[in-house]
């Protein structure tokens, strides 16, 4: 990696200073897509500003119907929680397919979601769940929040402190891995949330996680497996990589939908 | 004292220092005042270098120097070889182009090196490199071996026209015609045998030290082969004489081939401390592994065999092209030709058989022997044709190998090899015992029901260990000869050290070699040491490679532990005013027969050393030393069935089963064999289901460079294996050994795809079978969910 500055930051004020302060200061905290970016030469940022450890971002709460996060949970930590297990059994069963236990044991749920990666998991329980994630600044709806590939509503000096879910009804997460990397070539995530909508997103499959509208609407009519599969998805616009083609991926996001509608609970 | 001898399950002595992290390795070798090199490599697949100016690097903080193919030019450092001439079927010799370890005027793949800067740290060296500016004019780039050969294809090397290394052939092509017309069935298939990435966990490495006083190189390497290294840096890259450089290869982290070489970097490290005058460290990052380790397989291949009404086979047909990457490695050569077309013949009884073999030059990465360097691929040839015969022929899968097995021995094939003994039925029996094959049906019904497609394969596969005699490898082509040495030195107090001429990387030899002389003298594993890796200790031997070890590096163990017993046995008769011929050694201790006269074995090495009381005649000292050349090539050989799941709405593959049984002849440590034979496994499967090179056909840029692209098997990706062997003794060698290091990679893949073929009902399944094109195999074969 290039030279770098690394600060443990002491409080989440220092850190906001210190992005605020240099332009090219990055967060860290899991390090899971970073490190290695750095490893590569492919960052050069001026700090490392590490946030892992502050208690403050870190844990779980249930506060007036919403399931809380801190940003710097672990997957690890998500994945074992009784707390998420009994509220949102979905989220943890995702969690617990993020990457492999070392991965799961570093890397977080902020961390997470400001990357955006197109292929990572919680991005589709965010927007299924129709989270919200509060920031250092603000409030940001899920819907607001994942704007285009790696790209977020944060901004730069912006610092994801928890996610907050809805508790829905009933949820599930269905994952066909990427069989190198262990992202989702697709990941489905499937809400039925309090007020009885209906929440289908999808990772992996575009540039950024999308509601899968078709299934959704097949799924109002009819809380099947069969309907989840008989909704089609157009391959236009979807990744196409060597692991798998647009098309393979249009037909997995039904299969993967109907799976995880006769997994719900 | 627990048996300890051949045959027991002795734990690895050498884990002790593994498991807690105190192995030494390259990196390790704590060096004074060490520079650090950072290579500058080419960004293109091909391009013409116009232009290298180093002068910003120079002058970067911590740089030592920038070194380029300029320099390595002046001071008459030679190109790198390949060790094995092949001749083309025209008689004309290989059209084998320069290699220089620094390329000068073209850059013919990407990863190619062009210059070294050393500095004094690492960050310093990288920093430096990029600050070294390259001018490339960039020309059309191959990666494809078939598309390599096609005209107006770009021209690689001026040497190769057409980037045609040589046109081999292999038997006798009339006799193969005369029974293709006059078979009653013929069947044909067209397969890859997709690329592969080696991935040791150790990365290349080299720590180069030259002592300017003595004159003299030192070189701690990621080598499976010291002596070898040492040869050709001395011989051909000419920079020292043997006596002057000094390889020493300590604990090497996994090869699996990509070992064997020599290779630019650790040869420019060299170069560079000497011409640097500091010593220089180079360890490859894994992107670097994935460029520059020398990649295996890569065959194009179409093939036929014709069967008589009977279901007998009569006559295989195969013309393979075969990527050999953008310069000749150091064995390349001999991979796709007598590693591979040698062992066409499997485990049948085939009476013609005739193969073509082009290698070609591409603007990839050289592809060179990795675990099973050849016999992996022409058993994936054999046995994907046998299954589709069977299919086509409506015999079952395991009968029509059972109707062509060769069932007596010595056997000569058509193709070179001649098999001294084994028996193809036992183990196929046990493996479809053990795998209840015959219950087969049920459960594809069940998982029917279930809405999965199962499905069975089977490979019979059959390889060429231990490759010998050196003057039968040396009337092939082979560079070098094929024995191995062993020095077996007795302590006066009766501890024994083992200097072998092979070298441990992963195989443990440090435990099964102690074993051999536990049994002979019964002395504990603890009291024997091995010693191996290092040119100033051992004094020559040909390495670790080819599962030969067992079967070639025993043997010579061997030989050397019978003249230090027969110099015991003498100097114990002695000891004990018996005749000699009365002495029996056992259990540790020579023994007068019949009386209850003994002596321990620590005792007479006592008296060695001692002399106070040695025979007339009998120098003093107790060591001995031995060269072993075998006769033949030993051929282990083996079935494996491997039982599927198949999910047909997404392709994706489970594996259900995965049973193996194994003849490996003699077995000296059933835990390391069977270890031995999950790891290969394990990279066959992966070979199978996950792992394929992917280069991007314009640019020319390895698309799979990482791990996030290219795929090798975790351990929830496979099954818990059910491994057995039976056993019939090598009969040309003293130990009845025949290796094992690479016949879990060499049977594994075609047990897969056949599975898999089985279970989605079609005939072409290339590997990777990633779930996209297993998909797309259960959709062209339009198989209903609940197919029987």
């Amino acid at each position: 990696m290039y030279q770098t500055t690394y600060v443990r930051a002491g409080s989440l004020a220092e850190a906001a200073n210190l992005l605020r302060d240099n332009p090219e200061a990055k967060l860290i905290s899991g390090g899971q897509t970073l490190v290695p970016t750095l490893r590569q030469r492919l960052a050069r940022p001026s700090h490392l500003v590490d946030i892992a450890h502050l208690a403050e971002l870190r844990g779980f709460a249930f506060e007036g119907g919403l399931l809380v996060i801190g940003a710097t949970t672990t997957h690890a930590e998500v994945a074992a929680s009784d707390l998420v297990r009994s509220k949102i059994p979905g989220l943890a069963h995702l969690a617990g397919l993020i990457g492999d236990p070392p991965v799961r044991h570093l890397g977080t749920i902020g961390g997470s979601i400001a990357n955006n990666d197109p292929a990572a998991d919680y991005p589709a329980a965010v927007l299924a769940l129709n989270a919200t994630v509060q920031t250092s600044k603000r409030t940001i709806a899920a819907d607001d929040f994942f704007t285009g590939l790696f790209e977020t509503a944060l901004d730069a000096s912006e610092i994801v402190l928890r996610v907050s879910f809805p508790v829905p009804r009933r949820s599930a997460y269905e994952k066909f891995h990427q069989s190198a990397s262990r992202f989702a070539l697709v990941g489905v995530f499937v809400a039925v949330l309090a007020d009885g909508s209906i929440h289908v997103a999808v990772t992996g499959a575009g540039p950024r996680v999308f509601r899968a509208t078709s299934i959704e609407a097949a799924l109002a009519g009819s809380f099947t497996a069969e309907a989840a599969e008989s909704a089609s998805i157009s391959a236009d616009g979807l990744n196409s990589d060597i692991h798998g083609s647009a098309e393979f991926r249009a037909h997995l996001v039904p299969v993967l939908a109907g799976r995880a509608v006769a997994g719900a609970r | 004292m627990a048996h300890e001898g051949i045959g027991a399950r002795v734990p690895r002595k050498e884990d002790r220092r593994f498991i807690t992290g105190q192995g030494n390795y390259t990196d390790d070798i704590p060096v004074k005042n060490a520079a650090y090199a950072e290579f500058v490599r080419s960004p293109h697949a091909h391009a013409r270098i116009a232009r290298v100016d180093a002068s910003a690097a120079r002058g970067a903080p911590g740089v030592i120097g920038v070194l380029t193919g300029a320099e390595l030019a002046d001071d008459k450092v030679g190109g790198l070889i390949c060790g094995w001439m092949i001749h083309s079927k025209d008689g004309s010799p290989m059209r084998a182009a320069p290699y220089a370890p620094l390329a000068r005027d073209v850059v013919r793949y990407v990863g190619n090196p062009v210059a070294i800067v050393v500095a004094e740290t690492k960050n310093q060296a990288r920093d430096a490199a990029e600050m070294v500016e390259v001018e490339y004019q960039e020309l059309p780039a191959v990666v494809d071996p078939a598309a390599a050969q096609a005209p107006g294809a770009p021209q690689i090397h001026a040497e190769a026209p057409h980037n045609t290394i040589y046109q081999w052939a292999l038997g006798d092509k009339g006799a193969v015609d005369r029974a293709f017309a006059g078979a009653a069935h013929r069947v044909e298939i067209d397969l890859i045998n997709n690329r592969l990435v080696p991935n040791a966990i150790e990365p290349r490495a080299a720590t180069a030290i030259y002592d300017r006083a003595e004159g003299r190189f030192t070189l701690y390497t990621t080598s499976q082969n010291p002596h070898v290294t040492r040869l050709v840096l001395s011989a051909f890259v000419g920079l020292a004489p043997e006596h002057k450089l000094r390889v020493v290869a300590p604990d090497v982290g996994g090869g699996f081939g990509s070992k064997i070489f020599i290779y630019p970097e650790e040869t420019v490290c060299l170069w560079a401390a000497r011409r640097l005058g500091v010593p220089v460290r180079w360890t490859a990052d894994r992107r670097e592994s994935f460029l520059t380790d020398a990649h295996g397989r890569d065959h194009v291949t179409h093939a036929e065999m014709a069967f008589d009404a009977n279901h007998k086979i009569v006559g295989l047909r195969v013309k393979t092209i075969a990527n050999l990457g953008a310069y000749m490695s150091t064995f390349s050569s001999s991979v796709p030709t007598y590693l591979y077309a040698t062992l066409l013949s499997g485990q049948y009884d085939i009476p013609a058989i005739y193969a073509e073999v082009d290698a070609v030059y591409t603007n990839t990465t050289p592809v060179d022997a990795y675990r099973g360097a050849g016999r992996p691929e022409a058993t994936y040839v054999v046995e994907r044709l046998t299954d589709i015969a069977s299919r086509r022929l409506g015999i079952d899968a395991a009968e029509i190998r059972r109707r062509n097995f060769i069932r007596s021995f010595p056997h000569q094939t058509p193709v070179i090899m001649n098999y001294d003994t084994g028996d193809y039925e036992a183990s196929l029996d046990a493996a479809l015992n053990a795998a209840r094959y015959a219950e087969f049906p049920a459960r594809r019904r069940e998982a029917g029901a279930r809405g999965k497609l199962r499905g069975i394969g089977l490979s019979c596969y059959i390889e060429a260990c231990g490759i010998a005699p050196s003057q039968a490898v040396g009337s092939l082509g082979a560079g070098v000869g094929l024995w191995e040495s062993a020095e077996v030195r007795v302590n006066p107090v009766g501890t024994i050290e083992v200097l072998t001429g092979c070298h441990s990387h992963g195989q443990g030899h440090e435990t099964t070699f102690a074993q051999l002389v536990a049994e002979r003298f019964g002395v504990p594993t603890d009291q024997v040491s091995i010693v191996h890796g290092d040119t100033d200790k051992v004094q020559f031997g040909m390495g670790t490679y080819g599962s030969r070890s067992g079967a070639v590096g025993m043997s010579a163990i061997n030989k050397a532990l019978e003249r230090v017993e027969a110099k015991a046995k003498r100097i114990a008769a002695h000891l004990m005013e018996a005749a000699e011929s009365d002495v029996e050694l056992k259990g540790g201790e020579f023994v007068v027969v019949g009386t209850d006269k003994k002596i321990a074995f620590a005792n007479v090495a006592l008296a060695a050393y001692t002399a106070h009381n040695l025979p007339p005649g009998t120098e003093p000292g107790l060591k001995e030393g031995a060269f072993y050349d075998p006769q033949n090539f030993t051929f282990p050989a083996g079935t494996y069935v491997c039982e599927v799941e198949v999910d047909p709405k997404t392709g994706g593959v489970e594996i259900i089963q995965f049973t193996a049984a194994d003849d490996f002849g003699t077995i000296v440590n059933p835990m390391i064999v069977e270890g031995q034979v999950h790891g290969g496994l394990a990279q066959g499967i992966g070979q199978a289901l996950l792992e394929g090179c992917r280069y991007d056909r314009d640019s020319g840029q390895l698309v799979t460079a990482t791990f996030m692209d290219y795929a090798i098997p975790r351990a929830s990706d496979l099954v818990s294996f059910n491994v057995s062997t039976t056993v019939t003794p090598c009969k040309t060698n003293p130990l009845g050994i025949k290796g094992c290091g690479e016949a879990g990679a060499i049977g594994s893949p075609a047990a897969v795809i056949n599975a898999i073929a089985n279970a989605v009902g079609v005939e072409r399944l290339d590997m990777p079978a990633s779930a996209q094109r297993v998909w797309e195999a259960c959709r062209a074969a339009r198989t209903p969910v609940a197919a029987e």
